[in-house]
């Protein structure tokens, strides 16, 4: 029997995790998938707004602010990289310059710190952006975050503290059994939070009638190799319309660049991508900028958001007592989070359960070693300790095996060449992993003592290797 | 106190171009010369290429690729050459220094005199050309199969489908037939094959597997892993034809799309780069940082390993000349530039002084040309035209001319003229 049963391990689910952490309580996470953040947490924008866009009294608003503030602690407990790089939104036209002015009243509603900045210091900060831009309202807390490495070590965290996640469980089934819940027959929880993103009224359904629905909606991007010129500083954003938000520009803690997102609604698990949305985002796109490198392009990719049908995230405990829903978390859900894990936890979970903080709680993920970005005498330190960090496996971004190794040792370990690729960037560069994915491939199947076929590439029935040739090995 | 190694002569990476420069450099006096190869034996792509047709030019007979690579090989082993394996070279500085990392002696700062990058291409993505549809398991690129096939033994499935005519991926289409795997069909963006045409008979007439010309793949279907792979014709703007979908219902999709010099560490020290995105080098293949030499398909891509070792003769043979301070990087340069019909021009720049009695220039066609002329014109005026009954943009084309016929100029253009 478990105090507290989470379903769904998105950025949402592993905030509340690590939350409850904290405190003397028995909780288990459950996700469908063979990892965390494997869903809408990993295919976003990766920024962390400041605040100022979404409507005053509203919840994302509020959340939105609050979660910003908390992200410098977060990212320095859990070695997660976080900049504030600051976003500007970008006017071409005097109609447009309007429209910042009414953000910037809106910014100061919710109480986010805003400078509308003239044509000449818009192009002194942003060179690369067209002549033709008017005017831009800089947000300088607004950041850039690896979102990949925010999920991964938060549920590291929420681990090492005591709670448990069992991959690979989609739940089917949520029944009320003598004043419990019942979850696919067999797991036993006193109280249920459902963090689902896409597939959060559908979870919601299983024990509950209809009250939302949710809208998924897909967002392609394109993602740039780093280099070594100059681009884009800041999160550019364009104004919005009633189109939407429109496209941004932005760099990713890595030193990528992304270009996108569309916005269209889709089917649930729809997430290809086509060429038609992705060339109306390099239209958009080019009205900020004019020579962008699409040539630098290594990867497309779609993600799909949650959006709520009451344009609201939706943060309450619902027609069944003890069954709460943290669902509807779109944009700007990663921003949020945190401060969504502690709502959460301070003004629902603290009605339920007397909350006793642990003593031992320790808020840090050990170290990662990133030995690219180590001096030669620190590298032949790692080295002397441990000849694997001599090897690199990726080429491009220059990820050696012990790194591998030590990645595999911790708490939420990957299970799959996506997952490797997430924490640390193995098979994320120029080639894709064109180089680098074999021997990925071998250094897994060989820690985990399976044969390479066994090593998926994302989900667990995502093969990459089909057979032994007739000659064998 | 750190001490550093210097080398007169620092080649990066083992592969083909590598060690033919490397050699070459020796045999002109360069006793001094360390090979820093990333995978576990010297070879480079060679020895996952299993299949023959290598050295037709080089030996005059019909090799495969690791019996090609292992005539160098054997070669340098008969030599004071040094090598190191697993060594990856993660940086490099205009001043030379080397840093490289290995599982024997770590990371690593040496410097050189003088430094060959052969560190050949790498293949295009399914990323880099947009391809569209889900993003699941069962895309790789031909040259990832050939590896998992060849050297690892696994084959990666049993009904594919292969995008792209390049080489490798031809090859690959009768490589896994072979290994019992169904190969329903070639997609060709273009009007034309982009393989050589030994391969399209070889590879995929013997074995009735069929070229789909001006076609593409519109969409990859698939939950987890590819399912189904949805190819349609497209217009000469590679607009789809509407209607002309075919549905394969296929487990792989293979990419051969083309290959891109890998130059990480070139770019990252600010080397002047050309279209090919290899690095811009002059007629004894020095980049724009002096004493740094290029050559074999980091330069640009080559179709024939042969040619690979001829150009990184010459880069080794430039950087013997260096070390003995023969090269003049002073006198005046002559810009070569591609005009109408060619995609681009190896070397981008060269000296007139420097050349002995002949200098080769290689270049590409943008399209399939057919009895046509290369006009070459030293400042507008002709200089040399060559009748050309056929000319591929697969085949790489060389061009020698005499030193005694190109006349002092800036620019030395290169143009097709059609009748």
């Amino acid at each position: 029997m478990y105090d507290i049963i989470i379903v769904g391990a998105g950025v949402t689910g592993c905030f509340i995790a690590r939350e409850l952490a904290r405190y003397k309580l028995n909780v288990l996470v459950l996700e469908k998938n063979n990892d965390v953040g494997n869903e809408t947490t990993s295919a976003n924008s990766a920024i962390i707004h400041s605040g100022y866009d979404p409507l005053p009294g509203t919840l994302k608003a509020k959340l939105n602010v609050e979660g910003n503030k908390m992200y410098d602690q977060v990212c320095e407990e859990l070695d997660v990289s976080f900049k504030r790089i600051g976003s500007i939104t970008v006017a071409l036209d005097d109609k447009q310059v309007e429209t910042l002015k009414e953000l910037q009243i809106r910014a100061k509603e919710n109480g986010v710190e805003t400078i509308l900045l003239t044509r000449e210091e818009l192009l002194e900060k942003e060179p690369m952006l067209s002549k033709d831009v008017v005017a831009g309202l800089l947000a300088p807390t607004a950041g850039i975050i690896d979102p990949f490495n925010l999920s991964v070590h938060l549920m590291e965290n929420a681990i090492d503290n005591g709670v448990k996640l069992i991959l690979d469980e989609e739940v089917t089934s949520i029944v009320k059994k003598e004043g419990n819940f019942l979850i696919n027959d067999k797991y036993e929880a006193k109280v249920v939070i459902n963090a689902t993103g896409v597939n959060g009224d559908l979870v919601n359904e299983l024990i509950n009638d209809k009250t939302f629905d949710i809208m998924p909606r897909k967002g392609q991007y394109y993602v740039f190799d780093h280099f070594k010129r100059p681009f884009v500083n800041h999160t550019l954003f364009m104004v919005p319309s009633d189109k939407g938000k429109g496209v941004l520009i932005s760099p990713t803690t890595s030193g990528n660049y992304l270009v996108g997102p569309s916005a269209n609604l889709v089917a649930r698990d729809e997430k290809s991508t086509d060429k038609g949305t992705l060339n109306n985002v390099k239209e958009q796109a080019n009205n900020m900028i004019e020579n962008i490198p699409y040539y630098e392009t290594i990867r497309t990719f779609a993600g799909i958001r949650a959006t709520p049908s009451t344009h609201d995230f939706i943060i309450e405990e619902s027609e069944t007592e003890n069954f709460i829903n943290v669902v509807g978390i779109e944009s700007p859900g990663l921003a949020s989070s945190p401060a969504i894990a502690k709502k959460v936890v301070e003004e629902i979970i603290a009605k339920k359960f007397d909350l006793v903080k642990k003593d031992d709680f320790n808020p840090y993920v050990r170290k990662y070693i990133k030995m690219k970005s180590l001096s030669i005498e620190e590298r032949q330190r790692y080295f002397k300790e441990n000849k694997d960090y001599g090897t690199i496996v990726c080429k491009c971004e220059q990820v050696s095996k012990g790194e591998i190794i030590d990645c595999l040792k911790r708490s939420c370990p990957p299970r799959s060449i996506k997952g490797l690729k997430r924490r640390l960037r193995v098979g994320f560069g120029k080639c894709q992993g064109g180089m680098c994915q074999p021997l990925a491939l071998e250094i897994l199947a060989e820690y985990y003592g399976v044969d390479r076929k066994e090593i998926p590439y994302d989900g667990t029935k995502s093969y990459i290797l089909y057979k032994e040739t007739k000659g064998g090995k | 106190m750190e001490n550093i190694r210097t080398y007169d002569l620092v080649v990066i990476g083992g592969g083909a171009a590598g060690l033919a420069a490397a050699l070459k450099a020796y045999e002109n006096g360069v006793k001094d010369v360390l090979i820093l190869e990333k995978e576990p034996c010297l070879g480079g792509i060679l020895q996952q290429c299993i299949h023959n047709g290598f050295g037709l030019h080089t030996f005059k007979e019909q090799l495969s690729g690791p019996e090609y690579a292992q005539r160098f090989i054997d070669k340098v082993l008969e030599t004071d050459i040094q090598y190191k394996l697993n060594s990856y070279v993660v940086s490099i500085t205009k001043e030379k220094d080397v840093y490289y990392s290995n599982d024997e002696d770590g990371f690593c700062h040496i410097k050189a005199r003088s430094i060959v990058m052969a560190t050949g291409c790498t293949e295009r993505t399914p990323g880099a050309i947009m391809l569209e549809g889900d993003r699941v398991a069962g895309i790789l690129t031909a040259g990832q199969a050939q590896k998992y096939l060849n050297i690892d033994g696994y084959l990666v499935g049993k009904k594919v489908f292969i995008l792209g005519s390049g080489d490798i991926g031809l090859i690959m289409a009768r490589r896994m037939t072979l290994e019992g795997a169904k190969v329903m069909g070639v997609a060709e963006l273009m009007p034309y094959s982009n393989g050589l045409s030994r391969n399209i008979a070889q590879c995929l007439n013997d074995f009735d597997i069929p070229l789909y010309l001006s076609h593409t793949v519109k969409q990859v279907v698939g939950k987890d892993h590819v399912e189904k792979v949805i190819i349609a014709k497209v217009d000469e703007k590679f607009n789809y034809v509407p209607d002309s979908e075919m549905i394969f219902d296929v487990d792989t999709l293979i990419l051969s799309v083309g290959l891109v010099p890998y130059n990480i560490i070139l770019e990252d020290i600010g080397t002047k780069m050309s279209s090919t995105r290899g690095a811009y080098v002059d007629e004894n293949y020095q980049t724009s940082v002096e004493g740094i030499f290029a050559c074999g398909n980091a330069l640009h891509v080559h179709d024939l390993v042969d040619f690979v070792s001829e150009e990184a003769n010459m880069a080794g043979i430039s950087a013997s000349k260096y070390l003995k301070g023969e090269l003049n990087n002073t006198s005046e340069v002559t810009l070569t530039k591609n005009g109408n019909g060619i995609s681009y021009i190896v070397p981008q720049q060269y000296r007139l002084d420097n050349i002995e009695d002949k200098i080769a220039f290689k270049f590409r066609v943008r399209k399939p040309y057919h009895k046509v002329k290369v006009v070459i014109k030293a400042d507008g005026q002709e200089i040399k035209s060559i009748v050309k009954p056929h000319m591929l943009p697969a085949e790489m084309e060389t061009i020698k001319l005499d030193k005694k016929i190109l006349v002092e100029c800036k620019e030395l253009t290169f143009e097709i003229k059609e009748d």
